[in-house]
């Protein structure tokens, strides 16, 4: 027998717990305080993951830098620097940092669907919060995760030839942060709508190419027939590359490189674009916690 | 796992008044002396071609506070899905239920908040290590960074873990995992802990330790304890016990009582001459009786079931049968199982088809005609 703790201990209710009364009044604060704690919780928790696997980050960040260096490095030398602004790798640089987020965005997905399988989930739907704001601590910590690893490319930017200048990293970050925002809440709502992780993987691997090939992070969509160009108008990642890349030529001008997204011959301003995702991911949010809401 | 009977009289005798009213127990809480009640509690699931499954198909259930409750039944008789009705995580088709004073449709929230939680299925973050796993969980539950802290380590202790709070989970044991889910479960000190099938798949001597822990809870907390099992002698050190079958409650008492309600002894003859032994017992008993002719010799079923030996035994040697064994057992919890669902819960021999190299030995018991 392990000696047991003073009886008042479990007994009685923790010190900090407010007296909960009926779903009513004074309870409101608490309640919220409460659940943001519970997001809170989950956003720890995909922080610890990350540090837990170390070696799994690790591996997670090379793929893209092999993008950035290797095929960068080696197209670079084909491509003259004015067709595309800058250099290549400069041209690349927006496309690597979309790969980067895209990742640890689409692990949340799966996660969440082996979660569900594991029961893992049933145990977070124990807790006395109402069942959205899991799904936004989901969200939330799939946004910082995947944010914090592209944080981690940022520090490259002095080996592309771009300046370590503080607000175009501060813009780059707030860029990646927008565009994890929007893939986490995209990959959720595609999570709670399956059950199998193979199926979300099968999805992925059908989808994800041709997004990320028809974002403009590789190659100008300019090039391509009329087609192209509405899956590109279509396509979120092609609006984060286009934040991203507005980024750097609102800082660099001199490395300002063609954005993909047309409107019938019109570009969308920077603001515009931003707030397409945002509202993009916020929608998509709300569909996916509605749908993780529903009672059993 | 003997029945400790000091143990359960203690806790018989501290019945209603024992949980330690806690300061925010609403007044409805303190006045009622159940801990859950359900009446007519219905759980549908559209079933295969359209047809509907009653998982729970009008429950009534008075479960007292402080007590341990054991929820028996065959499988796919409704456990599980009584128990996520009873910590709202699933809404009822139909019917009321009260947990811990809250009722579970109208603030199923403030019921979760109540009520700890053992799931069937194990469920632990493995890449985790153990006290990073109840960090979170106590987060989750709206627990202050500090008080998560606290918790984690007295619950890591309570069940005994307290050496190994910085291992990763997947390097843990069975039993160690289902410890740490058990913590998990206190961490926000509910009064009232649910757990489904806690020592399914474990080992006796981790069986045992849960039950410590458990028993622990219930002495030295008064935590009301609803617990599912298979194992009969489980159920046995529990104070009461429910067996559920089908959706309904088809039986509920201490174990005592349920096996006194069944009655009669099993007393069981084994002869020279099985068959010619069945006649001279036949002759005995009184009418009516079944008389069962199996693999294990002669029994019956009957009141005092040792009184009736030394006649038995005498009448068979007036006949010239050899008696070479003879025994009376009181009913188990077994026999009561069957008695209700028809099914033993763990199909052991002396339920299941008889061996099957005894000659003669018909398998269906033969029912004496009156
Ligand atoms: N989500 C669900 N959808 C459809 N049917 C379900 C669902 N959950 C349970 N059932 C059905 O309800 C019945 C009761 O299931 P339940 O899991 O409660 O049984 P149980 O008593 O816990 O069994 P076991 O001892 O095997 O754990 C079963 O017939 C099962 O098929
Ligand atoms: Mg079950």
């Amino acid at each position: 027998m392990t000696a047991p703790a003073p009886p008042a201990s479990d007994a009685s209710s923790p010190p900090d717990r407010p007296a909960v009364r009926d779903g009513t009044g004074p309870e409101r604060v608490p309640r919220l305080w409460h659940e943001l704690r519970a997001v809170h919780a989950l956003v720890h928790r995909d922080l610890l993951r990350l540090a837990a696997q170390p070696v799994h980050t690790g591996l997670m960040l090379v793929q893209p830098m092999l993008y950035l260096f290797i095929l960068g490095g080696g197209l670079a030398a084909l491509i003259p620097n004015s067709s595309l602004g800058g250099g290549y790798q400069t041209y690349l640089f927006p496309g690597v940092l979309m790969m980067t987020v895209q990742t640890p965005a689409i692990m949340v997905g799966i996660r969440l669907i082996t979660d569900r399988q594991s029961g893992y989930v049933r145990e977070l739907l124990m807790a006395p919060v109402r069942r959205p704001i899991l799904l936004l601590g989901t969200c939330a910590g799939g946004t910082l995760v995947a944010t914090v690893q592209g944080a981690v490319l940022l520090a490259l930017v002095g080996a592309i030839g771009l300046p370590y200048d503080p607000l175009l990293l501060l813009t780059l970050l707030v860029g990646m942060m927008l565009t994890s925002f929007t893939l986490t809440a995209l990959a959720l709502t595609l999570a709670v709508t399956l059950d199998r992780p193979e199926v979300f993987n099968m999805l992925l691997g059908l989808v994800m190419m041709p997004l990320l090939l028809l974002s403009g992070g590789f190659f100008p969509v300019g090039n391509l027939p009329g087609w192209a160009h509405t899956l590109a108008a279509a396509n979120p990642l092609a609006y984060g590359v286009d934040v991203l890349r507005r980024c750097i030529a609102a800082r660099v001008p001199d490395r300002a490189a063609p954005t993909t997204v047309e409107w019938s011959g019109w570009q969308p301003p920077v603001l515009l674009e931003g707030t397409l995702l945002l509202t993009v991911g916020i929608l998509a949010l709300l569909w996916a916690a509605h749908r993780f809401g529903r009672p059993e | 796992m003997q029945p400790d009977t000091a143990d359960e009289a203690r806790t018989r005798a501290t019945l209603p008044p024992t949980t330690a009213a806690s300061p925010d127990l609403e007044p409805s809480a303190v006045q009622s002396a159940y801990a859950i009640s359900t009446r007519g509690l219905v759980k549908s699931y559209p079933g295969p071609d359209g047809a509907t499954t009653h998982a729970v198909h009008g429950l009534d259930l008075d479960v007292h506070r402080g007590e341990t409750f054991a929820f028996l039944g065959p499988n796919g008789a409704g456990k599980s899905t009584t128990i996520s009705l009873l910590c709202a995580l699933a809404r009822p088709t139909a019917g009321q239920a009260t947990v811990a004073g809250v009722d579970v449709i109208r603030q199923p929230d403030e019921v979760r908040r109540r009520v700890g939680m053992l799931f069937q299925q194990s469920a632990l973050d493995s890449d985790l290590t153990a006290e990073q796993n109840l960090h979170i969980h106590a987060r989750l539950y709206g627990l202050s960074r500090r008080h998560a802290r606290l918790r984690a380590t007295e619950t890591l202790e309570k069940v005994g873990l307290a050496d190994r709070r910085r291992s990763r989970v997947r390097t843990l044991s069975g039993g160690m995992r289902r410890r740490l889910e058990l913590a998990r479960g206190l961490l926000h000190a509910p009064r009232v802990l649910f757990l489904d099938e806690p020592t399914t798949g474990l080992d006796p001597h981790a069986r045992a330790q849960i039950w410590e822990y458990l028993r622990a809870l219930r002495d030295q907390h008064g935590n009301t304890l609803f617990v599912t099992t298979h194992y009969l002698e489980e159920a046995e050190n529990c104070d009461r016990l429910g067996i559920i079958d089908h959706g309904r409650l088809v039986a509920e008492g201490t174990p005592l009582a349920l096996k006194a309600a069944i009655g009669d002894d099993r007393v069981a003859l084994r002869t020279g001459d099985d068959a010619a032994a069945r006649h001279v017992v036949a002759g005995l008993a009184p009418e009516g009786r079944a008389i069962t002719l199996d693999a294990d010799g002669v029994s019956l079923r009957i009141p005092d079931g040792s009184t009736w030996i030394p006649r038995l035994c005498a009448a068979l040697a007036d006949q010239g049968i050899a008696v070479h064994a003879a025994s009376a057992t009181p009913p188990t919890l077994d026999d009561v199982f069957f008695h209700h669902t028809g099914r033993s819960i763990n199909a052991p021999p002396s339920h299941g088809t008889p061996t099957a190299m005894v000659p003669a030995a018909t398998p269906a018991a033969i029912e004496e005609a009156p």
